[in-house]
């Protein structure tokens, strides 16, 4: 029996639910290569019609923050409530906001 | 035997006796990506089949079901090609099974839009995406596995060499297969053969496999009921439970 991981590489699937809008992180999957990882995804994600695209992105490839650096990099935002745009009106009628 | 019923039931059995041999391996693929895939295929399939009972059933007007036509019926009333009900000896020969069936269903069915028959040709219509996907990825295992390690294209030239006295039982034409064409109802064979062939051959090169394989020769009987011994032991299992139980209901 085989007993390493043959797996292949992990990829972040990305999927937009309606054209026009966003992708959002859905999970990961599998993969040896870009194919194998897009049909994987669409396998694993897209089956009840959830999506209008994917996206997929070596997890190796992702720039990400550490815990470390957490601190100094989200925290001093905390205390600075003045940038949240809560002093604005949304007009009637806008969605997607 | 009504022709165009027996033509039904060489579409259907195809999808429905590839589709049962893709479920027994539901859960033991490589990895988990992979079983999803493997099912997925199995589920569409297995919506080719339904439906197509279902119309078959109405053909026959005998007051049967869809599910009656699959699971109370011998093996010598099954239409599929041999090659359909091979077993799952490794994953290879699931991949070269899948990749010589799905170029099959992608060639025919793309003739059959054009049938007269208006059940036919909108079959043909809606399984022509499903069919165009099981291609693809079928097309890729066979080019990653052949132009792969030096084991992976050994298995795959392996499964091939044994399967493929069994791939062109699909253009082996039936009484029905003619009457069908004859009648503008059917796909014309030739023309899917020939579709068959280009993809087959493009996919080989590809995957670095020979082509042509140096034994040609071919097996025929399974779409005139004459099953080989493997079809005795899906139906012996897939009708278990009407036999045991038979009008259980869920």
């Amino acid at each position: 029996m085989e007993t390493r991981d043959n797996q292949g590489q992990l990829w972040e699937v990305f999927i937009q639910s309606k054209p026009g809008q966003a992708f959002k992180h859905a999970g990961s999957v599998h993969a040896y290569d870009k194919n194998m990882a897009i049909e994987n995804a669409r396998d694993t994600y897209t089956r009840r019609g959830e999506g209008t695209g994917l996206w997929l992105i070596p997890s190796s490839e992702i720039v990400a923050v550490t815990e470390n650096e957490a601190e100094y990099f989200f925290e001093p935002a905390d205390v600075k409530i003045y940038r949240h745009p809560t002093f604005y009106n949304v007009p009637e009628g806008v969605t997607n906001m | 035997m009504d022709l165009k019923l027996k033509y039904y039931l060489q579409i259907a059995n195809n999808a429905l006796i590839l589709s049962h041999r893709l479920s027994e391996y539901c859960s033991r693929a490589p990895f988990l990506e992979e079983d999803l895939a493997n099912t997925n295929v199995a589920l569409d399939l297995i919506g080719i089949a339904e439906a197509t009972l279902e119309q078959a059933a109405i053909l026959q007007g005998k007051g049967l079901s869809g599910d009656d036509l699959a699971y109370r019926r011998p093996e010598n009333e099954f239409y599929n090609t041999l090659l359909v009900e091979q077993p799952n000896k490794d994953f290879a020969y699931i991949v070269v099974r899948q990749f010589l069936t799905d170029a099959y269903h992608v060639a025919f069915f793309s003739e059959l839009t054009k049938s007269k028959d208006p059940f036919l040709s909108a079959l043909a219509y809606k399984s022509i995406k499903e069919v165009t996907y099981h291609l693809r990825r079928s097309s890729e295992w066979m080019v990653r596995l052949g132009d792969g390690t030096e084991e992976a294209h050994v298995k795959v030239q392996t499964a091939l060499d044994s399967l493929w006295k069994f791939a062109k039982e699909f253009f082996k034409e039936t009484d029905a297969d003619i009457f069908m064409q004859n009648m503008g109802l059917g796909a014309d064979l030739s023309k899917v053969e020939t579709a068959w062939n280009q993809k087959i051959r493009e996919i080989y090169i590809m995957a670095t496999l020979k082509y042509p394989p140096l034994n040609d020769s071919q097996v025929y009987g399974g779409k005139e009921g004459k099953q080989s011994e493997h079809l005795g032991h899906i139906l012996a299992e897939m009708q278990f439970l009407t036999n045991k139980y038979p009008d259980a209901k869920w």
